[in-house]
């Protein structure tokens, strides 16, 4: 054992409460960090999976005129939106898309307002005309299924799928029928199954048709509100949707930047509760701080004995930032055990969470980044109570203290 | 208790042997201020010593004539204002930090009042300190040598025994044996039997003195006590920072 070392380890003994305060500071600070990061990010990718698993990686919809003239907006790329939201051609663009690697998918929906009208109340909702294989491509709806069977729906030319909250307030179950007014049509549908996204936006509102009866109902033939597309590296949607809007002259929007309010809370929740935890390590570091200062002050006379006998101002250094790196080891060891052990039983905590995702328990997502930054703001912390006290010793001139001592 | 043992200690393996009628210490022209402004005292006024190895010199002097300051100087634990200092023929007043810091490792051993053991260590550790700073030699060749130095001050049987839960007179041999650890050319004692009863002041000087001897080391002592100053080999008068005698 190197000899610093040593004198470290017996030094660490005479400030035994005070450092033990410090130690658990960390271990608090860093098990906390961990945890609170778990959570936060937990949370931010489920909602990201919730996402992806309903409205898709990238959605292709308004064409991108070529001059100016009437439209809704400036796209990105030059040129305006056409303010006929259609896809023109929908079997052409979908080929088109389907030629770039990351694809993993394309969904071709037709979307429109439409009034409900079940056993007891009414409601408007909006209907959405799938494919069902290509939609299930491109969404976890085979997953979101509370009751029903997706197979009767899929025999069922006229087949719906509701969303949770939607039959609820509508009081319809399984099996049951409704009606759907619109364009003064009126139509009557089966309930072959209903979905819960968690989402409770969708959930209110959506009901799955195929897409054939829906252009029917809505008397568009061949028409197609938008594509929703699905990749194999969702990371990768931003770069993607620039790619594929300037070869099909669509507007193609990720789903960063749809979901960008949400992606930004979720980022703010998760610095700030950085922010806070890291309190507790800051102020077991001042604590640390203080108890080595007040050491290096009782220890004067080992001080100056140690370099009267040859220990350099380094190695004097070295003892107080062993002391501070001994203390680190671990409380960075037992706090990532606390925070592995904290992250596993919040995992198991009960609760119940509707509406921007469906959950019955806490999230946490497992990252060693979390370790990685809980353990690295642990030792930036410690490093710097460490090193004042540390600096001071190694200033402190034999001579002075010896003759301080002697009068 | 172990009687103290006067017999000769075997060199440490590695360290320099001694070259008895060398100078081990030498200053010239010593100055030295303390404290500033109107307070600032001229302590040194062109002092020179030489201390010769196997020799046992005592400063003596009034308080605050600057004794310990000249002690401290000569083991390069101050800088003077002016001056040479040699230790082992090694100029070293202008060294640099590094290698004052060296010198003090190889060749000078403190003993001090107050003993200034590392009360969290046993007699043991404390006297393999300097030798595990110096690192010549292995652990269990350290460990022997302190055990060595602990018989011969009489604390054989008290080496684990931890410095805090040891006597004033106990402590200060200990001291004793760790400045002999590194076998060094010169030892330096500032008054290390002033805060010890009568019987371990003679304990104590007598180990100092004659272990000194024995390994061909110098042996320079600020003492106020008269009759510890007579039986050394030369004894040196202090007055304002002068040598008088």
């Amino acid at each position: 054992m190197p000899p610093n070392l040593r004198i470290a380890l017996r030094f660490l003994t005479t400030r035994k409460r005070s450092m033990l305060m410090s130690l658990a500071g960390i271990v608090f600070g860093v098990g906390f960090f961990i945890v609170t990061q778990a959570q936060t990010s937990g949370f931010e990718d489920f909602f990201i999976r919730t996402i992806l698993g309903t409205n898709g990686a990238l959605r292709v919809e308004y064409r991108i005129l070529p001059s100016a003239g009437p439209g809704l907006e400036a796209a990105p790329a030059g040129g305006h939106l056409s303010s006929d939201g259609d896809i023109q051609e929908p079997g052409r663009v979908t080929a088109a898309v389907r030629q770039f690697g990351n694809v993993a998918g394309v969904s071709v929906i037709l979307q429109a307002g439409v009034n409900l009208v079940g056993n007891v109340f009414a409601s408007p909702a909006r209907v959405y005309g799938v494919n069902l294989d290509d939609h299930l491509g491109v969404t976890d709806l085979a997953r979101q299924i509370l009751r029903g069977d997706l197979e009767d729906y899929r025999r069922t030319p006229n087949g719906a799928l509701l969303g949770s909250v939607l039959a609820a307030w509508l009081r319809l179950d399984v099996g049951e029928t409704f009606t759907v007014e619109t364009r003064g049509q009126t139509r009557r549908y089966r309930v072959c199954a209903i979905y819960e996204t968690g989402i409770r936006d969708i959930d209110k509102e959506r009901i799955y048709l195929h897409l054939d009866e829906a252009r029917s109902l809505l008397q568009r033939p061949g028409a197609a509100s938008y594509l929703q597309i699905a990749l194999h590296d969702p990371g990768r949607a931003r770069e993607d949707a620039a790619q594929i809007q300037s070869v099909i002259r669509y507007m193609v929007s990720s789903w960063q930047q749809r979901e960008k309010t949400w992606l930004e809370v979720f980022r703010a929740l998760r610095f700030s509760s950085a922010l806070t935890v890291s309190a507790i390590i800051i102020v077991a570091g001042l604590g640390m701080f203080n108890t080595l200062a007040m050491l290096v002050l009782e220890k004067t006379k080992e001080i100056a004995i140690l370099r009267s006998m040859g220990y350099t101002r380094r190695d004097i250094a070295g003892i107080f930032l062993w002391q501070g790196a001994l203390v680190f080891v671990v409380g960075a060891a037992l706090g990532s055990l606390l925070g592995a052990a904290a992250t596993w039983g919040v995992s198991h905590l009960p609760i119940r969470i509707r509406g921007v995702f469906s959950t019955d328990s806490f999230v946490v997502t497992w990252s060693p980044w979390h370790y990685a930054a809980a353990i690295g703001t642990a030792a930036f912390v410690v490093l710097l109570a460490s090193y004042f006290p540390a600096r001071r010793a190694a200033r402190l001139e034999p001579g002075d203290i010896v003759r301080g001592t002697a009068q | 208790m172990s009687a103290p043992s006067s017999r000769l200690l075997p060199p440490a393996s590695g360290l320099h042997a001694p070259e008895p009628g060398n100078a081990a210490l030498r200053c010239e022209n010593l100055h030295r201020y303390l404290g500033v402004g109107d307070g600032r005292t001229h302590v040194l006024r062109g002092v020179a010593f030489t201390a010769e190895r196997g020799r046992v010199y005592a400063v003596v002097g009034p308080s605050g004539c600057g004794k310990s300051t000249l002690l401290y100087q000569l083991g390069l634990l101050d800088r003077p204002d002016d001056g040479q200092i040699w230790i082992n023929g090694g100029l070293m007043s202008g060294a640099d930090d590094g290698l004052r810091t060296a010198a003090r490792a190889r060749h000078v051993g403190f003993v001090f009042q107050f003993h200034f053991l590392l009360l969290e260590f046993t007699a043991l550790e404390n006297v393999m300190l300097p030798m595990r700073k110096l690192g010549r030699l292995t652990p269990a060749t350290m460990a022997a040598r302190a055990r060595a130095l602990l018989a011969a001050v009489g604390l054989g049987d008290k080496a684990g025994r931890l410095a805090a839960h040891l006597s004033g007179g106990e402590q200060q041999r200990v001291a004793v044996a760790r400045a002999l650890a590194n076998e060094p050319a010169a030892i330096l004692a500032d008054e290390p039997t002033g805060n010890l009863d009568a019987k371990n002041s003679e304990i104590v000087f007598d180990l100092l003195t004659s272990l000194a001897r024995q390994n061909g080391q110098s042996v320079v002592l600020v003492t106020h006590n008269p009759e510890l100053a007579a039986r050394c080999d030369v004894t040196r008068t202090m007055r304002d920072g002068q040598f008088i005698g």
